[in-house]
C-alpha cells in the first residue's frame, strides 16, 4: 500500500467537503418538509431523523391495517397506569358529564366538548391493533370521532403543524404531526367494543393513533393544543415521553 | 505482499460487528420488558405464551413468577436498537453492491462448483474440529466458512431486517404483506427473535475459529489487510 500522495489528499478533501455541503443541504431540505422529529438532538438524533423522515416520505396516506370481527381479541390487555387523580374521581361520579375536550392554540374557533357533544360529531369505527413498545399486542373496535372533524370544527389555522394533547393525568402528553393529525383513522375514541371505552383502557376518552406504537395513545385527554411549534411544550422535545427517554415518533 | 481482506471488506466488518454488538444488547433489553413468545397476530400477559423465558421482566404486569422487576431500559434501548438498525442496513448496503461489483461474491463467497459436495463439506468440517488449522485458507475462505457466510449474509440478515420492519405499524401500514406474509405481529416477533439467536450463534462460532486459527493474526488480518509475517500456520 503506498503512502498518503498530495493527489489523494486534495480529492479526498474535495470529497469531504462534497459531502458535508450535500449533508447541510439534505438537512436544509428535511427541515422544509418536516422530515426532523422534535428529539432530533442528541446521541440517537441521527437514527430517529432517519426513521421518521423514511416514514413521511413513505406512509404520509397508509391506513393501519383493520382487522375482520372475528379477529377481536377475546382478552385484550388494560396496561396498568397509576391510580386516577382526585379531579378524575370526581368527573367519574358524576358519569363524566362534565367531562371536557378544549381545543385550543393555532384555531379560529376554541372549542369546549362534552362526550355528548363529541358524540354529535361523525361516528367512525375501527378495528385496528393495539401494538405495545414491550411487544405485546390485541386488536380491539375502537368507536369515535375522526380527530380531523374536531379540528375543521375549531377551524385550524393553516400554518398548523402539530397536535398537541393532554391526559387528565399529570405530566402525560404526547403530539402528532398534521400527517397524522388528519389521517382519517385518529380517532377522539369513546367506545370499545360495543360499549363505552372502559376506563382501564382510556374511558372516557382517549386519542387513539393506530399508526403508531400504542403509547401515542394518550388515555383520559381533556385538551388538544394546536402550534406550530413544539419547543413550546415541556422541554420542547415534542412529547412527554422524549423527557422519559423514549421517542416521539413511535411509528418506528 | 498480498492483501487478504480489502478494505470494504475491512471496514464494513468492524462497522457491522459494531452494529451486531448494540443491536445485541440494545435487543435483549427491549425483550426483557416482556420476555413471552407468542404465533400469529396477538399476545399479551393475558393470553398463553408459546415460549417464556426463565428471567425476570423490567415491567411488573407480566406475569414471570419471579417476585421482583428489573430496572426499564426500554428508552434507550429502543433508540440504539433503531440506530444501530440503520448503521448496519446501510453498512451491509455497502457490503452487498461491493461483493456483487467488485467480484467478491463470485471469488470469494460462492463455492466453487467443482469442490461442492457435502463429501467435502464433511471433510473440512472434521478437519477444523481436529485441528483448527487451515491450510487452503490463505487468501480466500473455505468451504464451509463460503457457506456460512452466504447463509448470513443473504439469509438471515434479510430476514432479520424483514421481521423488524414487520414489527412497525407505521411501515405495515403502507406495506401489509410484510406482516400478514409472517402471520401476524407476534410471529414476525419471534421470528426475529430466533433469527437473532442464529446470529449469535454465528458470532460465537465464528469467534472460536479465529480464536482457534490464531486469533493475534487473523484479527490483525482484518484490522491492516495484510496476513502477517508469513510464519503463521496459512
Amino acid at each position: 500500500m503506498s503512502g498518503i500522495t498530495r493527489r489523494r489528499l486534495v480529492r479526498g478533501g474535495l470529497a469531504a467537503a462534497a459531502g458535508a455541503s450535500g449533508l447541510a443541504v439534505a438537512a436544509r431540505l428535511a427541515g422544509r418538509y418536516g422530515l426532523i422529529p422534535p428529539d432530533h438532538g442528541g446521541l440517537y438524533g441521527l437514527g430517529e431523523t432517519l426513521t421518521y423522515a423514511s416514514q413521511r416520505l413513505l406512509t404520509s396516506h397508509s391506513l393501519a391495517r383493520e382487522f375482520a370481527r372475528s379477529e377481536i381479541s377475546k382478552q385484550p390487555f388494560p396496561n396498568p397506569v397509576a391510580p386516577p387523580n382526585e379531579e378524575f374521581k370526581r368527573l367519574a361520579a358524576g358519569n363524566f358529564a362534565e367531562w371536557r375536550l378544549t381545543v385550543s392554540g393555532m384555531v379560529a374557533r376554541p372549542l369546549s366538548l362534552s362526550i355528548a357533544d363529541l358524540k354529535r360529531f361523525r361516528a367512525s369505527g375501527q378495528i385496528t391493533q393495539v401494538a405495545c413498545e414491550e411487544g405485546w399486542s390485541y386488536v380491539a373496535e375502537w368507536i369515535g370521532t375522526p380527530l380531523v372533524e374536531v379540528l375543521h370544527a375549531a377551524e385550524i389555522l393553516p400554518q398548523a403543524r402539530y397536535v398537541v394533547y393532554f391526559s387528565i393525568a399529570r405530566g402525560w402528553w404526547d403530539s402528532i404531526d398534521m400527517a397524522d393529525a388528519l389521517h382519517p383513522q385518529t380517532l377522539v375514541t369513546y367506545g370499545m367494543n360495543g360499549g363505552d371505552l372502559p376506563v382501564n383502557f382510556g374511558g372516557p376518552l382517549r386519542l387513539r393513533v393506530p399508526r403508531q406504537l400504542g403509547y401515542k395513545s394518550v388515555k383520559y385527554i381533556t385538551r388538544l393544543a394546536v402550534t406550530d411549534d413544539l419547543k413550546r411544550f415541556g422541554k420542547g422535545l415534542g412529547s412527554a415521553p422524549p423527557e422519559g427517554g423514549y421517542a416521539w415518533y413511535a411509528g418506528i | 505482499m498480498p492483501s487478504r481482506h480489502s478494505l470494504t471488506v475491512r471496514v464494513t466488518h468492524w462497522v457491522s460487528a459494531l452494529c451486531f454488538f448494540a443491536l445485541l444488547v440494545s435487543g435483549f433489553e427491549i425483550v426483557v420488558s416482556h420476555p413471552r413468545f407468542y404465533w400469529g397476530e396477538n399476545g399479551n400477559a393475558r393470553t398463553p405464551a408459546w415460549l417464556t423465558l426463565p428471567i425476570p421482566a423490567s415491567r411488573g404486569s407480566v406475569p414471570t413468577g419471579y417476585g421482583y422487576t428489573l430496572p426499564d431500559q426500554n428508552g434507550w434501548s429502543r433508540y440504539l436498537h433503531f440506530q444501530a438498525a440503520w448503521g448496519a442496513v446501510l453498512t451491509g448496503l455497502v457490503y452487498a453492491i461491493y461483493s456483487l461489483w467488485s467480484g467478491h461474491l463470485r471469488r470469494n463467497l460462492i463455492p466453487e462448483r467443482a469442490g461442492l459436495s457435502w463429501r467435502a463439506l464433511g471433510a473440512a468440517i472434521a478437519q477444523h474440529l481436529r485441528s483448527g488449522a487451515d491450510p487452503a485458507g490463505a487468501q480466500s475462505y473455505n468451504l464451509p466458512q463460503r457457506i456460512a457466510y452466504l447463509a448470513v449474509v443473504f439469509g438471515l440478515f434479510p430476514l432479520v431486517i424483514w421481521t423488524g420492519l414487520a414489527m412497525s405499524p407505521s411501515f405495515v401500514s403502507a406495506f401489509p404483506i410484510t406482516v400478514t406474509a409472517l402471520g401476524g405481529r407476534q410471529s414476525a416477533r419471534t421470528i426475529h427473535f430466533l433469527v437473532s439467536l442464529s446470529l449469535l450463534l454465528f458470532v460465537l462460532i465464528h469467534l472460536v475459529m479465529v480464536y482457534r486459527a490464531g486469533f493475534g493474526s487473523r484479527v490483525r488480518a482484518m484490522i491492516t489487510g495484510r496476513t502477517g509475517t508469513g510464519r503463521e500456520e496459512l
